[in-house]
């Protein structure tokens, strides 16, 4: 896809429908706790917008929005966040993934809980989102001259 | 022949509708599947799911609470498979370099 579309349709509203669906994205996230949702799912959602602009506009555009060089990176730093938290948890004297020894003053342990909830979302989102944008990316890389 | 698998179409889903009729609301603590004792005489997770889960993390969605923190460990691995194929699509399917593809 390195041409992009023509179309000033598709140009416009690629452009302009891509950043609601991110912040749906965001939105199931951070809002997993209270409904259906959570990093799987608005990590998919991350990629739908991220591959919409890249099916719509040309190569140099889209390579500003998100490169692709950074996707397998930050994916590993997403498996990094979740085996992380749970490490840290581990090294402050529970059971691995243990949220409730996390080292944040001022929380009670449940609350700790709910907070480690939402790092490890957060760090399933960012997964997702990056090896689904790799993938794409990868599946169609063109030989270009 | 179409008005018939149609028909067909119309009687299985009332089959379903009828049967989903059937299924105990979610978080019923009394239903068969949610008992703290089962049928066969083991003890059974799902009620202390129900009855602790927001004692226990302060988060109102039960299945976030077992997805990410009671079966945090499951997640780890779902997340690692994703990013396995992630780089093994990369490994795979990356552009080798323009020399190197030309002199083979």
């Amino acid at each position: 896809m390195k041409h992009g579309s023509t179309s000033p349709i598709i140009l416009l509203s690629s452009r302009v429908i891509s950043p609601y669906i991110m912040l749906f994205g965001m939105y199931v996230i951070f809002h997993g706790h209270y409904s259906p949702g959570g990093g799987f799912q608005g990590g998919a959602m991350l990629a739908t917008s991220i591959i919409l602009l890249r099916i719509a506009l040309e190569e140099k555009v889209h390579q500003i929005h998100f490169r692709s060089k950074l996707g397998i990176p930050l994916g590993a730093l997403g498996v990094l966040i979740f085996f992380g938290v749970g490490l840290i948890s581990m090294l402050f004297g529970g059971y691995f993934l243990d949220y409730s020894l996390l080292p944040i003053p001022g929380y009670t342990p449940a609350e700790l809980r709910n907070l480690g909830i939402l790092f490890i979302e957060i760090g399933v989102g960012l997964a997702v989102m990056t090896v689904l944008v790799s993938i794409y990316d990868n599946l169609l890389e063109e030989d270009d001259v | 022949m179409k008005i018939l698998s149609y028909l067909g179409l119309l009687a299985f889903a009332a089959l379903l509708i009828y049967a989903a009729m059937g299924l105990p609301s979610k978080g019923d603590t009394n239903a068969l599947t949610n008992q703290e004792i089962s049928l066969t005489g083991s003890q059974v997770a799902s009620s202390y799911y129900i009855k602790r889960s927001y004692t226990d993390a302060h988060t109102p969605n039960l299945v976030t609470t077992i997805l990410a923190d009671y079966r945090a460990f499951d997640t780890l691995g779902e997340e690692v498979v994703i990013f396995t194929a992630g780089i093994i699509c990369y490994l795979l399917l990356r552009r080798e370099k323009k020399s190197e593809t030309r002199k083979h």
